[in-house]
């Protein structure tokens, strides 16, 4: 089966693990992920603090090019994307004369019609009927499952999990043998888009987030976000700095718990490019 | 003026927040939930809760302080004052829509001066490749801060592990790119 793909720059560069182990775990199952071809960015906060046509006109240029391209459904990895994508969709079918503005900027035709899953979303409707008997080494650990914001706010547009106290990533946590902790920082925001003008207040949030897990008995965090986990992983001196102990505690990709899960090779996963080394 | 905010007729900033993003600033009750929730309220000059409340009073000069104040740049839109205020107020979109007009007025608070050199090089990257080029994000945020030594550690490591990539991914459609950012960022420009 093959699926549209939008990895988004992150997992092109800094975050290219998340792409290693998403295509990994999707060529296990079976899916093709075809990349939207000449896909831009989708403006990420920049573009949505600075001027909202285009923080619009962007995502819409990726949507009208899938739409283009004859992709009926894509998965959008990186939670910042999903969001900036979801909200544009919602956006341009709310307001019919912004959609128009958009495609005249863009020069370009926009349905709506491409229907756009999140990393849960794909993995809950093509691997988890056949997760429980693909599994052959349990993770067998404690492990926070930490969403972060974007993946499940604002609801009432996104229309995923809960607000605050989302359960999707735990039920597939549980399914490849892990313990999901019960813990209070799973949708507090980790700092995002402050990493490199305000590293400190970084700290500061990843900080709490990582020691409520730590406190707690996790032994890994697992993330759906490139920039929760560049935050909590890349900018652990920071986080160590704030809490003034060193924090050894490896942050994970869901693709690559669940690739361990099903036997996939460490190295395939690309758990070494991790900061914090990755033990279990 | 009346001291009833609920009742009160909107201000010109109110009434163009309602046309601009729906958000109606009377109806915020002061209950302080965003403020509690805010993981930034720490770090702001006004606290979210105490923006509702200089929106609401219609004057002139507080509405001012807000467009100037640090509090809508260091708010990072993670949606938590949104999604529990009991009113349903936008927030987020709100906070979006004055940091637009702080630019275009030229009142961003100086104080935010990294903050938004850091969403200038960010976009700037896009403007001319298509696609976020990490390095020349770094290099763009360095001239434009001076910050020169800071994060001189995280690229080697960065390189080390496959995670920066020299080069930038060149979409095609280069001048499609450009034409959005001419129609969008440049009209605003006076």
């Amino acid at each position: 089966m093959t699926l549209g793909f939008y990895p988004g720059c992150s997992l092109k560069g800094s975050s290219r693990e998340y792409a290693e182990s998403v295509l990994a775990v999707a060529g296990a199952f079976d899916i093709f992920l075809e990349e939207i071809s000449d896909w831009n960015c989708c403006g990420a906060t920049a573009a949505h603090n600075i001027n909202r046509e285009l923080s619009v006109a962007l995502p819409a240029r990726i949507l009208s090019l899938a739409e283009k391209q004859g992709f009926e459904e894509i998965v959008v990895p990186c939670a910042a994307c999903f969001s900036r994508l979801t909200v544009t969709k919602h956006e341009l079918s709310a307001d019919p004369s912004l959609r128009e503005r958009i495609c005249e900027i863009n020069k370009m035709d926009y349905k709506g019609s491409v229907r756009i899953l999140n990393i849960i979303q794909m993995l809950d409707k093509y691997v988890t009927p056949s997760l429980e008997s693909r599994v052959t080494k349990p993770f067998d650990h404690k492990v926070a499952c930490y969403y972060g914001c974007y993946l499940v706010r604002p609801h009432e547009i996104l229309k995923f999990d809960r607000e605050e106290d989302p359960q999707s990533m735990d039920d597939l946590m549980l399914k490849i043998g892990a313990t999901p902790i019960d813990w209070a920082f799973k949708t507090e925001c980790c700092g995002a888009g402050l990493s490199v003008s305000r590293t400190r207040s970084v700290g500061r949030l990843s900080g709490k987030i990582i020691s409520d897990a730590v406190d707690r008995g996790a032994e890994a965090m697992v993330v759906v976000c490139p920039m929760c986990h560049s935050n909590l992983d890349m900018r652990r001196d920071a986080i160590n700095t704030f809490l003034g102990e060193k924090i050894g505690i490896p942050v994970l990709y869901v693709t690559q718990a669940i690739g361990l899960a099903v036997g996939i090779d460490r190295k395939a996963l690309a758990l070494q490019r991790h900061f914090v080394k990755v033990t279990i | 003026m009346s001291t009833d905010s609920h009742n009160s007729s909107l201000s010109k900033l109110g009434t163009e927040l309602l046309v601009q993003t729906g958000v109606k600033v009377t109806h915020c009750y002061q209950c302080g939930k965003c403020t509690a929730g805010c993981p930034l309220a720490e770090e702001m000059d006004y606290p979210p809760s105490l923006v509702m409340r200089m929106l609401q009073t219609g004057n002139p000069e507080l509405e001012e302080r807000v467009l100037r104040s640090f509090s809508i740049w260091v708010c990072l839109t993670c949606e938590m004052c949104f999604a529990r205020c009991p009113m349903s107020i936008d927030i987020p979109k709100m906070m979006d829509y004055l940091r637009e007009k702080a630019i275009k007025e030229k009142k961003a608070n100086p104080k935010a001066k990294e903050i938004i050199a850091f969403h200038k090089s960010f976009l700037d990257s896009i403007k001319y490749t298509g696609r976020l080029y990490e390095i020349g994000l770094f290099a763009g945020y360095k001239s434009r801060t001076l910050k020169i030594l800071d994060d001189l550690s995280l690229a080697p490591k960065m390189m080390k592990r496959g995670k920066l990539n020299i080069l930038p991914e060149m979409i095609h459609d280069r001048s499609g790119i450009a034409a959005i950012f001419r129609k969008t960022v440049k009209k605003n420009k006076n």
